[in-house]
């Protein structure tokens, strides 16, 4: 609690004890035989009136200052006339005295308003920890000497230094030291970084075991965990439809319960259906309920809690309304290509003749393409697990689309595709297997294959599986790749939709088409390098692998920090929960407040249920916004 | 530009979906929002006119939110 909630604590506390032992005296009938009934009436007025003025007074102070601002539907000035015109009721000495009423409703207005702010204090504060991942210094070398200074104010080029347990201030690339980073609080992924001279390291990552020397490639403004905080505290200016409804409504239904309570205070009585005091006192209780406060706060604090929680995951949400948008999809379609592939060839199998040993096959491949550099002559180096030695290779020669021809040992090794053998007119068998043949042959003789492809993302499988569990009824894959291996990939993947062969402007009609299509939202995931267009195209463009790249960040409504596809599903949960929330609030909220507002029309709430459809209402929305920043 | 200010004690969500409408009326002020949780005042204007937008701003906080201050 800060200093301005104890002291209202204080004071609550000390109304509170005056008007129990105010309401003894007069339950026990002591000032009617002080006063007489009527002087007993207006005696516990005045007495009433001490524990309300000390719980109230800055109530009413506010309340005066708005009006003389011309400011009539603030809640101050709501509360005051209702408590006010409570007390007023002892212009009806003949009806109940509502006194004790009206001191009561101010007191449990004010416990209210202080476990609000309350509650509102413990919610910033779980916030500013969730923000809590950019550093407020750096250490910079200077003569020898360590100094602190402001990240902002360290160049690009400086040296900083990182010590262990700290997180590292700005983007740069290690140059003396080695270490672990933990990138939890930028990817949720837990499984910790090897970083040494050379290596990237991002700005937000927590320094674990050693100290690093890191050169800065930017400055503290543009690095990573600057813009990330950047985003997510921004995102909530981009408002949810959901959240445009409640701030159009709140605007409306105060006014609209005032003139009613206006109404039901005059109306009845003057067509003779029951006395004033009686309607008046309705009225009044209308106006408790006119506060749309748990409305306008449990709702953006929901967005913002889903947006916060979210990014904790490493995932970044640029917006509350792409949150929303992201909850309704059920069309998910990916690029293939560094979204569900790695983007990178490997070996994947070694396929030699009868005879024929398997690493005696990857060793001529291997030495053969040792000259090289490209993608697949590499990954085939890279699968051979010794050294190549070239000394042992003569004569290699590239022929472009076709292999290679060397003298290996002495010996003449042909190693390519179907073309190259035909050429040499070798008969070579044919693979069940899809994508990039290498044919090895040596003296003439065929010694078996080589088959390279693209490596399907770890997670990829689990990710669509995990997509379809959660409602989203198609995943599409869209690439520029030959048919046959996108229908093994899509196959392996458990996808419902592959378009092969597509130029990159064929994307864009091909995600238009299916947009015209769709029913629910549609959802584009690309690698954010290349894939622009469509992702601005889709009803929400995700990208993927955003660790440092800029580009993707820019392009994209919601970024993936890691590589990981599984994520999408994960953010699919995560809105879908955060709009639960969201709704939950508005339901709850506007259903207590009509439920009493009816009731008090007819007469069956009274003033205390009125104040628990405005601070009690608004302490349970907050709580509940609060789960969305709670995420599994 | 585009600044961004703390607003200390600001207390109640409708107070400040108020003040964000308030200060968007302001003459001068291109666009303006409030953020209650993160209690913080985003205020975008013409470079040249900045300081006394900011000025009026500050003076229309302190008149419908006294307790409320920019911290700038």
């Amino acid at each position: 609690m800060n200093k301005k909630q104890k002291k209202l604590l204080k004071r609550i506390l000390m109304a509170l004890a005056i008007f129990f032992a105010i309401l003894l005296i007069d339950e026990t009938g002591l000032l009617v035989s002080a006063f007489g009934s009527t002087g007993a009436v207006y005696a516990s007025f005045a007495l009433y009136l001490i524990p309300y003025l000390i719980a109230g007074h800055d109530v009413l102070r506010k309340a005066w200052h708005n009006i003389r601002r011309g400011d009539a539907f603030d809640e101050s000035f709501l509360m005051t006339v209702a408590t006010l015109g409570a007390f007023a009721m002892v212009l009806f000495p003949s009806a109940d005295p509502h006194m004790a009423e009206g001191a009561a409703v101010m007191l449990f207005y004010q416990v209210g308003e202080l476990f609000q702010s309350y509650a509102v204090g413990k919610s910033r504060k779980s916030i500013a920890a969730l923000m809590d991942i950019a550093p407020d210094y750096a250490h910079i070398e200077r003569d020898g000497e360590l100094v602190d200074v402001d990240p902002a104010e360290v160049p690009v080029n400086d040296i900083i230094v990182v010590k262990p347990g700290e997180r590292v201030p700005i983007d740069g690339i290690v140059i003396e030291g080695a270490s672990q980073l933990d990138t939890s609080a930028l990817t949720g992924e837990s499984v910790p970084r090897s970083v040494e001279e050379g290596s990237e390291v991002i700005s937000g990552c927590v320094n674990m075991t050693g100290v690093l020397h890191v050169r800065t490639t930017k400055p503290f403004g543009q690095s990573t965990v600057s813009r990330i905080l950047e985003l997510v505290e921004n995102a909530s200016e981009k408002k949810a439809r959901t959240e445009n409804f409640i701030t159009r409504f709140a605007r409306v239904y105060t006014p609209a319960v005032t003139i009613s309570a206006a109404m039901l205070a005059i109306i009845p009585p003057l067509a003779g259906l029951g006395a004033w005091d009686e309607w008046i006192l309705r009225g009044l209780t209308f106006l408790v309920v006119s506060c749309p406060c748990a409305l306008v706060i449990s709702v953006p604090l929901s967005f913002f809690g889903g947006i916060g929680g979210a990014s904790r995951l490493g995932i970044l949400i640029k917006g509350s309304n792409y949150l929303e948008a992201l909850s309704k999809v059920d069309t998910v379609v990916f690029d293939k290509t560094g979204t569900l592939t790695n983007g990178t060839f490997e070996v994947v199998a070694v396929h030699p003749e009868a005879g024929v040993d398997a690493d005696r096959l990857l060793f001529l491949a291997a030495h053969a393409e040792s000259l090289s550099n490209h993608p697949i002559a590499r990954s085939v180096v890279n699968a051979y697990d010794n050294e190549v030695d070239q000394q042992l290779v003569a004569n290699a020669q590239e022929q472009s689309g076709h292999g290679v021809i060397a003298t290996i040992e002495g010996r003449k090794v042909l190693v390519g595709n179907d073309k190259l053998m035909a050429e040499h007119g070798i008969e070579h068998p044919s693979c069940k297997l899809t994508g990039t043949m290498l044919h090895v042959a040596c003296d003439g003789a065929y010694l078996g294959h080589i088959v390279i492809s693209d490596t399907i993302k770890e997670d990829a499988a689990q990710a669509i599986r995990d997509l379809h569990a959660s409602g989203v009824k198609r995943c599409i894959m869209l690439t520029g790749d030959r048919a046959d291996v996108a229908n093994d990939v899509a196959q392996r993947l458990g996808i419902d939709e592959v378009h092969a062969q597509l130029l990159p402007q064929d994307k864009v009609s091909k995600v238009e088409e299916l947009l015209a299509n769709a029913q629910g939202n549609l959802a584009f995931v690309g690698d954010g390098i290349n894939d622009a267009p469509v992702l601005t195209r889709a009803d929400v463009g995700i990208a993927m692998g955003a660790m440092g790249s800029d580009a993707a960040i820019e392009a994209a409504d919601i970024v993936l920090m890691d590589d990981k596809p599984s994520n999408i599903a994960r953010a699919i949960r995560v809105s879908r929960k955060t709009m639960r929330i969201v709704w939950q609030n508005i339901v709850f909220a506007i259903g207590v407040k009509l439920l009493i507002l009816v009731l008090a029309a007819v007469g069956i709430a009274g003033m205390w249920l009125a104040v628990f459809g405005d601070v009690g209402v608004a302490i349970i929305a907050i709580l509940n916004a609060m789960r969305a920043m709670r995420m599994a | 530009m585009r600044k961004s200010f703390k607003l200390d004690e600001i207390d109640c969500a409708n107070c400040a979906a108020k003040l964000e409408n308030k200060i968007n009326q302001l003459p001068g002020v291109t666009s303006a929002s409030v953020n209650f949780m993160l209690q913080k005042l985003t205020l975008e204007a013409d470079d040249a006119s900045f300081d006394d937008v900011l000025d009026s701003v500050v003076k229309l906080v302190s008149d419908i939110e006294p307790d409320c201050e920019i911290l700038r």
